[in-house]
């Protein structure tokens, strides 16, 4: 039988059609656009009007996390490199926009002409969303007893592909950390301490009181509700990804309004260097334990064995799942939170060479160290 | 037809979208606006996988109770056979394997974005520019008061 998508019953596709608009002219925006600044702004922007389309495209989980890394993290360490390198992009002369041009007009094209051949859109039979999709939608709840289907299948069903995306965080930091070091040049100079993000704030600082006063009643309010994402994942939207960047956020806006220093005091690198391996260490564990306890990696089933998990789950509960989701969900805010605090340092603490620079040597004469 | 294009205008601004970011990755010298473009087509290529994973009618894949208010007030909306044969257990949700895909994607695309930016703020570091012509000047001018060419081989 043939069914259309009723889609005029859906009040959130026409919000949906104007958000898709809206995008559209933010991109034009950002092409267009020399200055850097500008660019990375409007990225920012792109990136949240992408979050309110999820929400109308029902993913509030892709939501949630799009708007805290692309719109918060992203943001921030493009801003970052900004002031580590240069302003504005040199202009583009026109021949070099040909082949470009040609080609991305070919792959439009030749996209558009496949589009053509997928499923329409809104369609609930189309093959992705009607076998695989609707599987795990009819299989969560009487498997891993937790309603939210993103999170088990995230968690539970794909969690070998989970830990990797982990270690591709954990890998990053790393490499960050390597290319740019730990932010220790930012504690070196006790005579530079307070100019580590921006030399030109210090003299300022002191007058924003009403900054420090708000972020000192905030952060713990930040804090609070990065765990509340963190354990109320399995219920609602959110979990161990998105309270990861909303703790590490936290540090940054504290790093952000009372100086590098102060926060690399309080959450000194080395922490951060082992909470990242801690995070994965603690994942790669809960598989272990299974391996243990009879059943497959990451097969939280097993996670205690067979008689305590009788004993604890009842008639139809399942314990080892939940407490093995929200084991493995620690173990990503650990890395998650870690990792991006560890590459806000590393950037961050490049910054007083920046200032060091400063009119004495041109850009021409680099760095070089 | 009609259909067609009510629908698909969705799919083509998206994939419009992709191709002006890959401009942008392609067109510019600048390594951090190389990033920038980078970082926007995959930001469009995860639209493109959710626009995929929307269900006309349906809801966030958060089980619901249809028994609920807010289950019933869904179900009212919508085709009671329609709901029969496309819900689970009498709600229609919105395909949650695309999200889980995309939500993890989104968070390797700031690791791998902190990366190139930490590659191009050590090559603003060694080269004191992150424009490539500029970067590709100082390797010729570097490479050119060394007499080119291998000559007088040692075990020729």
């Amino acid at each position: 039988m043939e069914w259309t998508a009723p889609l005029l019953a859906d009040p959130s596709l026409l919000f949906g059609a104007a958000l898709l608009v809206m995008l559209a002219a933010i991109l034009c925006a950002i092409v267009v656009s020399r200055k850097l600044l500008t660019s990375v702004a409007l990225t920012g922007l792109f990136t949240l009007v992408a979050a309110l389309w999820y929400i109308a495209m029902d993913a509030p989980d892709v939501a949630f996390t799009e708007a805290v890394v692309g719109g918060g993290v992203s943001t921030l360490i493009l801003l970052g490199s900004i002031l580590l390198t240069r302003e504005s992009a040199e202009p583009v002369s026109p021949s070099r926009m040909v082949f470009p041009a040609i080609a991305v007009i070919l792959a439009g094209v030749a996209i558009l002409y496949a589009v053509g051949s997928i499923p329409g859109f809104g369609d609930p039979a189309s093959p992705a969303n009607a076998s695989v999709g609707r599987d795990y939608l009819e299989r969560t709840y009487k498997e891993v007893g937790i309603p939210n289907v993103v999170s088990a299948v995230l968690a539970s069903y794909r969690g070998f592909d989970t830990l990797g995306e982990t270690t591709v965080v954990f890998a990053a930091a790393v490499g960050v950390m390597l290319l740019l070091g730990f932010g220790e040049r930012a504690l070196g100079d006790p005579a530079r301490r307070h100019e580590a993000l921006n030399p030109d704030l210090v003299e300022e600082i002191d007058h924003h009181v009403v900054l420090r006063v708000a972020t000192k009643i905030m952060i713990p309010l930040m804090f609070l509700f990065g765990l509340y994402v963190l354990f109320h994942g399995e219920v609602g939207a959110g979990g161990g990804f998105q309270a990861g960047v909303i703790l590490a956020i936290a540090l940054i806006v504290h790093a952000l309004v009372f100086g590098l220093s102060e926060t690399m005091r309080a959450f000194p690198a080395a922490a951060m260097r082992a909470g990242a391996s801690a995070g994965v260490l603690i994942y790669a564990g809960v598989g272990v334990i299974n391996m243990l306890n009879g059943g497959a990696f990451l097969d939280y089933d097993f996670l205690f064995p067979p008689p305590l998990e009788q004993a604890l789950s009842g008639p139809d509960g399942h314990a080892g799942q939940h407490y093995g989701i929200i084991a493995i969900e620690i173990g990503v805010t650990a890395t998650v939170a870690s990792g991006i605090t560890a590459i806000f340092y590393g950037f961050a603490g490049r910054a007083p060479d920046i200032a060091s620079r400063g009119a004495s040597r041109g850009p021409e004469s680099g760095g070089g160290s | 037809m009609i259909d067609a294009l009510a629908t698909g205008y969705v799919y083509a601004i998206i994939v419009a979208m992709m191709m002006a970011s890959l401009f942008v990755l392609l067109t510019t010298g600048n390594l951090i606006r190389k990033m920038i473009g980078l970082s926007l087509f995959q930001t469009t290529a995860g639209l493109f996988y959710i626009a995929l994973s929307k269900v006309g009618g349906g809801t966030a894949p958060i089980i619901i109770d249809a028994e609920s208010a807010v289950g019933q007030a869904r179900a009212a909306r919508l085709d009671p056979a329609y709901v029969e044969h496309f819900g689970v257990d009498g709600v229609v949700y919105g395909n949650p394997l695309p999200h889980v895909l995309i939500l993890t994607a989104i968070v390797v695309g700031v690791a791998t974005l902190s990366v190139g930016l930490a590659i191009a703020v050590r090559v603003r570091e060694a080269y004191g520019d992150t424009e490539l012509d500029a970067v590709r000047r100082a390797d010729a001018a570097a490479s050119e008061p060394e007499p080119p060419g291998p000559r007088g081989r040692p075990n020729a």
